[in-house]
């Protein structure tokens, strides 16, 4: 036996078995597949950025028009009294003849080429919302009318899409809003430095506007709406989140009616967002009677929608909490009370804020209940400042985005892609405040 | 006989009796863990308790301040009684009963807060300081009582979690008598620790001997023989014996036990 033994040749450490081979090869396999899905998901990740930065940066810069301007009395003031009532009277009609005279005797000043085009076509250079913005700014002050000024307009949307690449003299021959004259003529405004293009606060101060007017377009009403969601979402949802589940995982006796209550938390988490806009349709506009189209409603939906991804993360939270802890609090005597407020909620507090905020930017991204309860209006006047304007008519930044993706001017898909940007800039923004707070509150035992 | 003639008996015959427990049966749900244990603690003593795991030593010494209590499916009935009094009457609040007998569990377990606050939780929710000083003062004395202050006197506000295992414990002692308790519970308290750990704590259960009433639960015989006066040695949720501590490791009366310290079951 021993000398049968002793024939076999021992393996030695140095080789390796076929079996070790084969498990070798296959955890190598393992990390592989690894390896190429992160390389997938990044890259995916990669081109979707690319994507929406080269297609949305775009939009934070836009062409304008510089150049001085008449406030011809006879036209803005006939009676020439300066009353602001009778001048309310000279519709935006009135302020475009005056913005084109402008440009056109600014033209014929700097001895610039029209190239054939007659007064009307030279106006169609300048954008229909410049006539609105100069009627305001006179109104606000009549004694302006009479004098020179100057003025800094947007060009119209083609105009501005010349300057960025998107019309060329190509796309402009079969474009019915602009020719390849007008074009050239922009082009000899831009060497003469009437017409240049720089960065655009109006995109996010100015409201959503009409389909005429792209250029016009800014993401005003739904920043403040967006905001005004966040906010009233934070303040119904956290104290109700926060409650709920230190009485279900502290207090609550486990019984059928927590059980099915635990359950029923975790299925409302899975309910497509768009039902709960059906149900805040019927339920706070028409049984409640609230305003449709307002934050309130919008924030009272997605309150309904992140409640429960609020009670399973600070369940999570407070149960990730070692019973040792409570252990020690009951052990010198303090309440049951005392031992969650003093001692589980500080411990939780780190998870309790990931789980909100990461909640808060979840509900941020959501539109489909937006669009049922009337968030996706056409809304061209800031909501008033809070308390009032919680009942004013808002939209939301993605419902912006749909909105803008929807028509047909390519100019709005521009400023859909840069909303984009600025959601994403904003979920950055929760994201890291998430990761702060996680810091600040961390605490070791 | 009414509950009040046992109460009068049991003061008049046990002066220096701390806790008496009668026939206490424990149920955690279906199963029954701790079966008819008639025991005498008396005050200004170490008992400690031992007997294989699972045999019911901790079950029972958490029925003591009612940190069963926490557990839902758990149920005691019988009698126990602490200065005559019983802790499972329908008045007794149990917060207010763990003020009087504390507890030191098994695993260091400090807030992790600073060495200060830690000692100075629970006089502060009991309310047992009117100033700065009262507190600062109750905060000295349970830490040197814990034979703790020399270490930790220079950063008194330094995490508490900070400390090594063995310190770790101590603070944990001196949390649970800084509310000044009567009966003091410990759960396996050197169970996590090393052995010089162990020594330190031993020596101090031995200190606090004068002033509380302590109930100590341990898997070490040796530690039991070491620190206690008496002991009880508990078997599949039995009190099999109860004695002083000299008796039980020389002359057991029941031959489980003589089985059990001399290393045949365990």
């Amino acid at each position: 036996m021993t000398a049968a033994k002793s024939a076999d040749p021992v393996p030695s450490i140095y080789t390796t078995s076929p079996a070790m081979q084969r498990r070798n090869a296959a955890e190598t396999r393992f990390r592989l597949y690894g390896l190429v899905a992160i390389a997938l998901s990044l890259s995916l990740l990669a081109v979707m950025l690319v994507t929406i930065f080269r297609d949305g940066t775009s939009s934070f810069f836009q062409a304008r028009l510089s150049y001085t301007v008449e406030l011809t009395e006879k036209v803005l003031d006939p009676k020439g009294n300066r009353n602001r009532d009778e001048m309310t009277k000279v519709t935006t009609v009135g302020y475009g003849k005056v913005l084109s005279a402008g440009l056109m005797a600014t033209l014929e000043a700097r001895n610039i080429d029209l190239g054939g085009l007659k007064p009307k076509e030279v106006a169609e250079l300048i954008s229909k919302d410049a006539a609105g913005g100069l009627r305001a700014k006179v109104l606000a002050d009549p004694a302006l009318v009479g004098s020179t000024i100057e003025v800094s307009v947007f060009a119209a949307g083609r105009v501005d899409g010349f300057l960025k690449g998107r019309v060329t003299m190509e796309s402009a021959k079969l474009d019915s809003n602009i020719s390849p004259e007008q074009l050239e003529l922009a082009d000899r405004m831009r060497t003469a430095g009437i017409l240049s293009s720089g960065w655009n606060w109006d995109f996010f101060t100015n409201p959503d506007a009409s389909d005429q007017r792209p250029e016009a377009a800014g993401l005003g009403v739904a920043l403040i709406g967006s905001l005004y969601l966040m906010i009233l979402v934070a303040l119904m949802c956290v104290p109700v989140g926060v409650a709920a589940s230190i009485y279900l995982e502290e207090f609550a006796p486990k019984n059928t009616l927590t059980d099915a209550i635990e359950v029923n938390v975790s299925n409302l988490a899975a309910v497509p967002s768009i039902v709960y806009g059906i149900l805040g349709l019927s339920i706070f506009i028409n049984v409640f009677g609230l305003p449709q189209s307002s934050s309130l409603v919008g924030a009272l939906v997605i309150s309904l929608m992140t409640l429960p991804t609020i009670i399973i993360a600070t369940r999570a939270a407070i149960r990730a909490v070692p019973p040792s802890i409570r252990d020690a609090a009951l052990g010198v005597g303090a309440s049951k009370m005392q031992t969650v407020f003093h001692h589980v909620l500080p411990l939780a507090m780190p998870g309790i804020l990931t789980g909100t905020i990461l909640g808060l930017a979840a509900g941020l991204g959501q539109s489909a209940p937006l669009l049922l309860i009337g968030m996706v209006a056409f809304v061209d006047n800031h909501p008033a400042p809070p308390l009032d304007g919680f009942l004013d008519p808002a939209t939301a930044l993605p419902v912006q985005i749909y909105t803008w993706v929807t028509r047909s001017d390519p100019a709005f898909v521009e400023r859909s892609n840069g909303a984009i940007i600025v959601l994403l800039a904003f979920l950055v923004v929760m994201n890291l405040l998430a990761i702060l707070a996680r810091r600040k509150f961390e605490r070791r035992w | 006989m009414t509950m009040n003639d046992m109460r009068m008996e049991s003061r008049v015959q046990n002066a220096v009796n701390k806790i008496e427990a009668r026939k206490v049966q424990v149920y955690y749900g279906e199963n029954h863990a701790i079966k008819d244990v008639d025991v005498v603690i008396p005050d200004k003593a170490v008992t400690a308790f031992i007997g294989p795991s699972g045999c019911g030593k901790s079950t029972f010494l958490r029925c003591l301040n009612r940190m069963n209590d926490t557990i839902s499916v758990c149920r005691v009935e019988g009698l126990i009684q602490l200065d005559g009094e019983n802790i499972y009457d329908k008045r007794v609040d149990p917060v207010q009963l763990r003020a009087k007998v504390g507890m030191v569990f098994q695993k260091p377990n400090p807030f992790p807060k600073s060495i200060y606050d830690n000692v100075a939780y629970g006089p502060r929710i009991h309310g047992l300081s009117r100033t700065k000083a009262e507190l600062d003062e109750i905060v000295e004395s349970s830490l040197r009582k814990a034979a703790l202050w020399n270490e930790v006197k220079d950063r008194l506000h330094a995490p508490g979690t900070g400390l090594s295992g063995g310190q770790q414990q101590r603070l944990c002692i001196a949390r649970a008598i800084a509310t000044s308790p009567e009966v003091l519970l410990m759960d396996e308290p050197c169970s996590a620790l090393d052995p010089i750990a162990t020594a330190q704590v031993e020596e101090l259960i031995d200190e606090l001997r004068s002033a509380f009433s302590v109930v100590i639960v341990t898997h070490s015989m040796q530690q039991a023989a070491r620190v206690s006066q008496h002991t009880a040695f508990f078997h599949l949720g039995h009190l099999v014996e109860y004695g002083e501590t000299g008796q039980i490791f020389t002359n057991p009366q029941d031959p489980r036990t003589e089985s059990y310290i001399t290393g045949r079951i365990g």
